[in-house]
C-alpha cells in the first residue's frame, strides 16, 4: 500500500456556523493505481487531493504516507507560466529544487516525447490549443518523478473529442511510467474508462459511499466505450449516484 | 500599418495645416492670439538653433526622468507589501483612497516652498504624481496571480524569492508596464506644474515666460516640444513593453495550433 487516507475531516468554521465539508473519509490507494475519486460537485473531492498534497491540514484524521512524498498536481486550467515557453514550463519544479539546466532539459525532453509535443518545445503557451496545455501541464507534474500524480479534473474544460483523446493518452502515460494516479472527476464514464479503482462520494459533507474495483484489461481504448460491460458498469454507478 | 494607412495619416496632417490657415484667414487673428504654422516652425528652428530650447527639454526631461524612478521605487516596494499581508492593505486602505483623491497637483506650491526654486522640487512633485498609479497598480498586479500557481509553488517547497522572481514579478508585469505608460505621461504634467510655479529654466518655464511677453509663437513651440517629449518617452516604454514581455503584446493574434 503507497497511502491511506484514515477517517479525514475538514470543517470549516465561519462566523455564525460550522460547516463540515469532508466527514471520515477513508480509503486505500496501492501504488500503481488509477484511483478515481467521483461524487457530486461540493462534495469535497478537490478538498481530498489538497489534504494530500499538504496543501491543506485535515481537522481529523491523516493520510498515511512514505516519509519525502512527492506529488505532481494537474489542476482543471492549466496554469502554465505564459512567459515561458512549453520546455521551460515543464521544468519548473526542477528549477525550484536547483537542479541544473542541462539535465532538466533531458528529463524535458524525453517527457515531450511521452505527450506527444516534441515538435513544440519552444512554443508559448498562447499558441497552444487547450488540450495541448494541458499535455504540458502533465509533463510538467511529472518531472519530478513524484509517487503520486494528483489530477483535478483536467480534462473538465475541453471539448468532448479532445477529452476523450485525453482520455486514451493518459490511459498510455500511466502504462508507460507505472504511476499512481488519483485522478478526481464528476463524469462518471471518464472515471470507469481511465481508474481500476473508483471512490464514489456522497454530497457535503463527503463521505465515501464505496469503493469500487474496475475490472477491465490495463489498456483502454475509445471502443471500450461502447462494450456492454463497460456501460452496464457506468450504469451502476450512476444508479448509486441517484441514491440519495 | 499599410500603404493606405499612413497616406490617410500624412493627409489629415495636411488638412489640419490647412484648417488652421484658414481660420486665420477668416477670422484674421494677429500674431500673438493665433501665430501661423510657418511663424511658429521658423520660431521652432530659431530656438533650435540658439541652443536654448535644447537646453529647456533637458531641464525638464532630467526632472521627468529623476521623478520617475524615484516615483517607481516608491510605489513598487510598499505595493507589493500592501499586496502580501491583509492587515496591511485593510490598515492603510482609507489613507491609500485619501491620497488618491487629493489632487496632488494643489501640492504643487507647497513643494516649491519646501524644496526651492531648483530641479529637486520639480523631481518631487513627478515622484509624487508617478507614485499613486504604481502603488495600486502593483498592488492589482500582485494580487492578481494566479491562486493555482501559487499553490503549485507551495507543493514544490518553492522559497518566497523564488514565488517572487518565477511568478509573481512576472505576471504583475503586463499591468506594471500599463502603470508606467500612465505614470510617464503623469511625469510630463508634474514637471510643467513645478515649473510654473516656479523654476529659471525648462519648457514648462518656458511656456509661461513666453506666455507673459505675448510671444504666442513661442509658448506654441514649447508645448510642441512638451508634447514630443512626452511622445517619445512612452514610445520608449512601449518598446522595452515589447522585449521584455513579448508574449503579453502578441496575445491571441496567432492562430491557434489544434491537438
Amino acid at each position: 500500500m503507497l497511502l491511506e487516507a484514515k477517517n479525514i475531516g475538514i470543517t470549516y468554521t465561519s462566523k455564525e456556523k460550522e460547516v463540515k465539508a469532508l466527514d471520515k473519509v477513508s480509503f486505500e490507494v496501492e501504488s500503481r493505481d488509477f484511483f478515481s475519486i467521483i461524487g457530486p460537485s461540493g462534495c469535497g473531492k478537490t478538498t481530498i487531493l489538497k489534504v494530500i498534497s499538504g496543501l491543506i491540514k485535515s481537522t481529523k484524521g491523516e493520510i498515511v504516507k512514505p516519509e519525502d512524498f512527492e506529488v505532481g498536481y494537474v489542476f482543471q486550467e492549466p496554469t502554465l507560466l505564459e512567459w515561458r515557453n512549453v520546455i521551460d514550463n515543464i521544468i519548473l519544479p526542477l528549477e525550484i529544487k536547483g537542479i541544473a539546466k542541462k539535465e532538466s532539459y533531458k528529463k524535458a525532453r524525453k517527457l515531450l516525447k511521452l505527450i506527444n509535443l516534441e515538435g513544440f518545445k519552444n512554443v508559448y503557451p498562447k499558441d497552444l490549443s487547450g488540450g495541448m496545455k494541458q499535455r504540458v501541464a502533465i509533463a510538467r507534474a511529472l518531472i519530478c518523478e513524484p509517487e503520486v500524480l494528483l489530477m483535478d479534473e483536467p480534462f473538465g474544460a475541453l471539448d468532448e473529442p479532445t477529452r476523450l483523446k485525453l482520455n486514451t493518452e493518459l490511459n498510455r502515460i500511466w502504462r508507460e511510467t507505472k504511476k499512481t494516479i488519483i485522478f478526481v472527476t464528476h463524469n462518471v464514464q471518464e472515471a470507469v474508462f481511465l481508474s481500476n479503482k473508483i471512490a464514489v462520494l456522497t454530497k457535503r459533507p463527503g463521505k465515501v459511499k464505496k469503493i469500487l474495483k474496475i475490472d477491465l484489461p490495463e489498456e483502454r481504448k475509445l471502443k471500450l466505450l461502447d462494450s456492454e460491460k463497460f456501460i452496464k458498469l457506468v450504469t451502476r454507478i450512476r444508479k448509486s449516484f441517484e441514491g440519495y | 500599418m499599410n500603404k493606405k494607412t499612413i497616406f490617410l495619416q500624412v493627409l489629415v496632417f495636411i488638412l489640419f495645416i490647412f484648417l488652421w490657415k484658414f481660420v486665420i484667414f477668416i477670422f484674421k487673428f494677429p500674431e500673438f492670439i493665433l501665430p501661423s504654422p510657418e511663424s511658429v516652425f521658423i520660431e521652432w528652428y530659431l530656438l533650435l538653433k540658439s541652443g536654448s530650447l535644447l537646453n529647456h527639454t533637458l531641464t525638464t526631461l532630467y526632472e521627468i526622468l529623476a521623478g520617475f524612478g524615484i516615483g517607481i521605487l516608491l510605489g513598487l516596494i510598499p505595493g507589493y507589501f500592501v499586496a502580501k499581508s491583509k492587515q496591511v492593505e485593510q490598515t492603510l486602505s482609507p489613507y491609500l483612497v485619501a491620497l488618491q483623491t487629493a489632487p496632488k497637483i494643489a501640492l504643487a506650491p507647497l513643494i516649491v516652498i519646501w524644496f526651492g526654486f531648483g530641479l529637486l522640487s520639480k523631481i518631487v512633485i513627478v515622484a509624487l504624481i508617478v507614485f499613486f498609479p504604481i502603488l495600486v497598480n502593483t498592488i492589482v498586479g500582485i494580487k492578481s496571480v494566479d491562486k493555482n500557481l501559487l499553490d503549485l509553488m507551495k507543493i514544490s517547497k518553492a522559497t518566497k524569492l523564488q514565488i517572487f522572481r518565477l511568478i509573481e514579478l512576472p505576471s504583475s508585469l503586463p499591468v506594471l508596464f500599463a502603470a508606467f505608460k500612465t505614470g510617464i505621461t503623469l511625469a510630463v504634467i508634474g514637471a510643467v506644474v513645478g515649473e510654473f510655479v516656479g523654476a529659471n529654466s525648462g519648457l514648462g518655464y518656458l511656456t509661461i515666460y513666453a506666455a507673459g511677453l505675448m510671444d504666442t509663437p513661442q509658448v506654441f513651440v514649447a508645448i510642441l516640444q512638451l508634447t514630443v517629449l512626452g511622445i517619445i518617452l512612452y514610445l520608449i516604454i512601449d518598446f522595452l513593453e515589447n522585449i521584455i514581455i513579448p508574449w503579453y503584446k502578441n496575445k491571441g493574434e496567432k492562430d491557434v495550433v489544434r491537438s
